[in-house]
């Protein structure tokens, strides 16, 4: 068998486009899970819940107030949906979660995988399974550039760019600034930082719309790439899940990080024997869990 | 800290800085105090003695309403606050809290768990004085907070308290485990924060540092105060006291 590096290359790029949503997925979950002890299994569906915010904003919210021109564009929807989903998340977190954390962690789980089926129920029942396609791609990015050594799509490209951007500005609020360093505290010992008179349940309630706002802005900026399926967020957070274990639960670096790099091995896999492609992620959590079960940057 | 630092609002200033009553607290189904009654006056230390499991620490958590259930009445500076969510408790109260364990953040430099707590009052110490009460940390303020020695993490737990200008403190077995130099050292700190007029609450084991500091003590077993005795008086009651402690 021979490989151009062309070939290569390429793939590896795509697989960085891929690994930049893994990134972004992956550090929500993390964000969660550090400071609410919950794996959000709705994080998937929160994800689908912001493709479908652009998608219906786009297409649908004009002729539902009789204003058939109107079209919620590709950049307001990327601030309107986080907003949005993540308003939805804390009302979830207020109302129903937060009963929960004076249990076990798998009630949290039981719960929020409940709500990613009756997500994922309710929008199969309106909208197409197999996808519909996004109409509102910015035309400024549209075509494609010339990296070089290749030609790639300019969205794509920017999708790369701007998750990247966004993952490394939440890393750096997290582990540099007074926030961050409240919510570093917080996972820690929350009722300490809460007898220094921080509002500790506030702080978790905004925190878990934070990471389920990153999640939905992954929807929109993956709408315009994948066609909008109410499946969409089922089918990646599987991998997700995998790619968290293998940065370390709860780890910020650690998510951000293994979701980059993963995306490019998944990349370099498909070039070189594509039918391991999708499994290969799954082989590497399983060498992760055995050799270092706290997972790559996890504290044992 | 200025000389006016200690004097609370006038309307409190005629309040007790703490009064319990019939304090009963639970862990779960667990009754851990059985009805403590204690009163801290405005600038007093006051010591809470007594065996592993007598309920000491269980107090100071009872105030800061972390144990899961709690009954009769905590009155800090005049203000009831048993039925207050803990976040509020430390505003209120101008409560600041050293944990037995001390509490340090391993994921903090030592200046972000100096600066962690939000100010309480404007009487509060500021950074570079507590940097040249605790020289210790002034060298260290980018390490990790785990990367301390006991006694220094003893310290930034301290000192992170009083920047904040709590004027009622909860300091939990501060001397354990520790040197008997810097046993000293706290000993200074606590003298000198009296100076400073600040209301003291300390949960002890180690009866000789706390004898000379306190101008009273609470011994505490199974959960109730079996006997207040006066710093005047520990001399005349010694045998008493070491009858309690003894293990």
């Amino acid at each position: 068998m021979h490989f151009s590096i062309d070939l290569i290359l390429a793939q590896m790029m795509l697989g960085l486009s891929v690994g930049a949503f893994y990134a972004m997925l992956s550090l929500g979950l993390a964000i969660i899970f550090g400071l609410l002890n919950v794996i959000n299994f709705a994080h998937g569906a929160l994800y689908m819940l912001g493709a479908f915010v652009a998608l219906i904003g786009y297409d649908y919210v004009g002729p539902w107030f009789g204003f058939d021109d109107f079209h919620l564009g590709f950049w307001p929807a990327l601030v309107v949906a986080p907003i949005l989903v993540g308003c939805f998340g804390m009302l979830l977190e207020r109302t129903m979660l937060r009963r929960l954390y004076q249990f076990d962690h798998i009630y949290g789980l039981l719960l929020t995988f409940g709500f990613a089926l009756i997500l994922q129920g309710v929008f199969s029942n309106y909208f197409n399974i197999s996808g519909t396609p996004y109409g509102g791609s910015p035309e400024s990015l549209s075509g494609i550039a010339n990296l070089g050594f290749m030609y790639f799509p300019k969205y794509r490209l920017f999708a790369i760019i701007f998750s990247i951007a966004i993952c490394v500005a939440t890393w750096f609020v997290i582990e540099r600034s007074r926030w961050g360093a409240l919510l570093r505290a917080g996972v820690e010992d929350a009722k300490l930082v809460q007898a220094f008179g921080i509002n500790v349940p506030l702080m978790v309630t905004l925190t878990f719309g934070f990471g389920v706002g990153l999640a939905a802005l992954a929807g929109v900026l993956a709408a315009p790439i994948y066609s909008v399926s109410p499946l969409m967020g089922a089918n990646l957070i599987i991998t997700v899940f995998a790619v968290v274990v293998i940065g370390g639960l709860g780890s910020i670096k650690g998510a951000i990080i293994s979701g980059l790099a993963l995306g490019l091995i998944q990349g370099l896999t498909k070039a070189i024997y594509p039918p391991a492609a999708h499994t290969v992620i799954f082989f590497i959590m399983v060498i992760v869990l055995l050799t270092r079960p706290a997972g790559l940057f996890g504290k044992e | 800290m200025s000389e006016l630092a200690h004097r609370s609002e006038p309307a409190s200033a005629t309040q007790p800085a703490l009064c319990i009553e019939d304090l009963n607290a639970w862990y779960g189904e667990s009754h851990v105090l059985h009805g403590i009654n204690l009163t801290v006056n405005d600038g007093e230390v006051i010591t809470l003695l007594g065996r592993n499991g007598a309920g000491r620490t269980t107090t100071l958590k009872s105030i800061l309403g972390l144990v899961d259930r709690r009954t009769g009445s905590i009155r800090v500076a005049g203000n009831e606050i048993i039925n207050q969510p803990t976040h509020k408790i430390a505003r209120l109260g101008r409560l600041g809290y050293c944990p037995e364990e001390r509490g340090i953040f391993s994921r903090l430099s030592v200046d972000e768990n100096l600066h962690l707590p939000p100010a309480l009052s404007e009487y509060g110490i500021s950074v570079d004085e507590l940097y040249q009460m605790f020289p210790n940390l002034a060298a260290r303020r980018n390490s990790r907070g785990t990367q301390l020695s006991g006694g220094e993490q003893q310290m930034l737990a301290m000192a992170r308290i009083l920047r904040t200008g709590a004027q009622l403190l909860l300091l939990d077995e501060i001397t354990e485990g520790l040197a008997p130099v810097i046993v000293q050292a706290l000993g200074e700190t606590i003298r000198n924060l009296k100076q400073r007029g600040l209301t003291i609450v300390l949960v002890e084991q180690n009866f000789h540092f706390a004898a000379p500091l306190a101008d009273r003590h609470y011994i505490i077993e199974h959960g109730r105060v079996v006997e207040t005795i006066e710093s005047s008086e520990v001399e005349a009651k010694s045998e008493q006291i070491n009858q309690y402690l003894s293990v």
